[in-house]
């Protein structure tokens, strides 16, 4: 598995091939609070760059989940769904959003590294 | 404006509170257990809650203040004996409510506490009512902490022994380390509870020792979430200045006796009751998980607009998102269903039966 890259929009993504799974990192939850809702995209829906693909809800309020990368969706990770409070439990790990096999596997140069990720993280601070 | 502090800040602080500003004031919306686990820890046991900002106004006065004030609130104020409670309404000439709040009767007066945004108007409205009569005295002095939760009662008797005879809706004046605290056994949790009066110099200390004695400190995230379970208004969300008791269903605490009286709305008020009303608050349950929160539009089955949601979260104890909101009284009744408008999809719903949490409080005796 390749290293981990991150968006601005904190999610982290991680590349298998052409596939890449995606999810909200662990300061987006540290900012969310306890998530008790979770919407994902639909599987085999063709989601852009920069797009909505999916809703994550607090109790104090509700936040769009962007997709950092085009393709199509290939996989959903319908345990969050169920049991939302994963996510703070396991955000990068076991609490993945999505999988999306690439439309433009070039977009990835966009991403952060973990370093640089912290380093916006902590200067956003949001 | 400087944003306020209570004297509970650093306390607030050093529990990893995150704070954010309401009312003007720097609040802890949590501490580093989050809403959740705060939320079910006050449920099972018992919390601390800074509820500081909200104002305690003093009106000292005899028989004609308590004549006075009927002519502002539609409540039995002649029947109130010394140390009871009542949750009134300061309303304004059409019935739309202007505060809620919580009266009590002392032996110089009353004491009425009022939420933190509302509190300097409400005590201008006050002032002008009573003509300048009476004294009043919004204490800056004073610190407000409530103690709530099934396990109240025996951590605050630890620290003063004689507050676990209290009833609920009642008070009385307690001492600890030589100051007077006004204690009054009441809530806004659904959870049998304390909201304690305490100079603002010894209210750190105090709250120290309920944390010794096994509690926590719950932040607002928490209040909120514990109050809409219970099924009680937020001010500003659920009540406001268009909106009567009526609407807001809660009739039972306009006072039957003064039905009948003057005071601001009462026109509107007493109309409303025999006529009816054509919007009513109600509880709301969506079939999913779906969480539709303040402002969401709801339709009928036919796509008509009957109305808008108030309040909406996730109720932590009843595991499931619980809504309040106000909807054409003709579409009232507990399992009618409604649709709500959530990022553009209709989603299917029920009105429901308010409090989503059972009461858990000591009953009046």
């Amino acid at each position: 598995m390749s290293e981990v890259k991150f968006s601005k929009e904190h999610e982290w993504i991680t590349l298998e091939g052409e596939v890449a799974t995606i999810g909200i990192t662990k300061h987006a939850t540290e900012m969310l609070g306890d998530i008790v809702f979770a919407e994902l995209p639909e599987k085999g829906s063709n989601v852009e760059k920069d797009s909505t693909a999916g809703v994550v809800e607090s109790t104090k309020a509700a936040s769009d989940v962007y997709t950092p990368l085009s393709g199509e969706i290939v996989d959903t990770n319908e345990k969050i769904v169920d049991d939302p409070a994963k996510i703070n439990e396991d955000p990068e790990g076991a609490a993945w959003f999505f999988k999306l096999k690439l439309k433009d596997i070039s977009e990835m140069d966009s991403l952060m590294n973990k370093e640089e990720y912290d380093k916006f993280a902590k200067e956003s601070g949001s | 404006m400087e944003i306020k502090e209570t004297s509970l800040i650093n306390l607030h602080k050093s529990n990893g509170a995150k704070l954010v500003e309401f009312a003007g004031y720097n609040m802890p919306v949590q501490y580093s257990d989050g809403i959740i686990k705060e939320h079910r820890f006050t449920r099972s046991n018992s919390g601390i809650f800074d509820v500081s900002h909200m104002g305690q106004l003093f009106i000292y006065g005899d028989d004609m203040l308590t004549k006075d004030l009927e002519k502002i609130f539609p409540i039995d104020l002649q029947s109130l004996k010394i140390n009871q409670s009542k949750y009134s309404f300061l309303m304004n000439k059409n019935g739309g409510i202007c505060d809620d709040l919580i009266i009590t009767k002392i032996s110089e007066g009353y004491m009425i506490i009022l939420n933190a945004a509302c509190k300097i108007n409400d005590y201008k409205i006050l002032k002008e009512k009573l003509n300048d009569s009476y004294k009043l005295e919004l204490k800056e002095n004073l610190s407000l902490v409530a103690l709530q939760g099934p396990g109240a009662q025996n951590i605050l008797g630890k620290v003063i022994p004689e507050t676990t005879n209290l009833k609920f809706m009642h008070g009385g004046d307690f001492s600890y380390n030589n100051y007077k605290l006004y204690i009054t056994r009441s809530g806004y949790t659904g959870e049998d509870g304390f909201e304690i009066s305490i100079p603002n110099e010894i209210a750190e200390n105090f709250t120290k020792i309920l944390l010794k004695n096994g509690s926590k400190l719950i932040g607002l995230g928490a209040r909120d979430t514990l109050r809409l379970e219970a099924g009680l208004c937020l001010y500003g969300n659920d009540l406001d200045t268009e909106t009567t008791p009526i609407e807001a269903n809660l009739k039972w605490a306009i006072s039957k006796k003064r039905i009948n009286d003057q005071y601001p709305g009462s026109e509107i008020i007493k109309k409303q009751i025999h006529v009816g009303v054509k919007k009513l608050r109600v509880g709301i349950k969506p079939d999913t998980k779906i969480i539709a929160r303040a402002n969401t539009k709801i339709f009928n089955e036919e796509n008509k607009k009957i109305g808008k949601i108030t309040s909406g979260t996730f109720g932590p104890s009843v595991e499931y998102p619980i809504s309040m909101g106000y909807v054409d009284s003709n579409y009232s009744s507990i399992n009618t269903k409604i649709f709500l408008e959530i990022r553009g999809k209709k989603i299917a719903a029920n009105i429901c039966k308010l409090p989503f949490y059972q009461k858990n409080h000591l009953k009046e005796l």
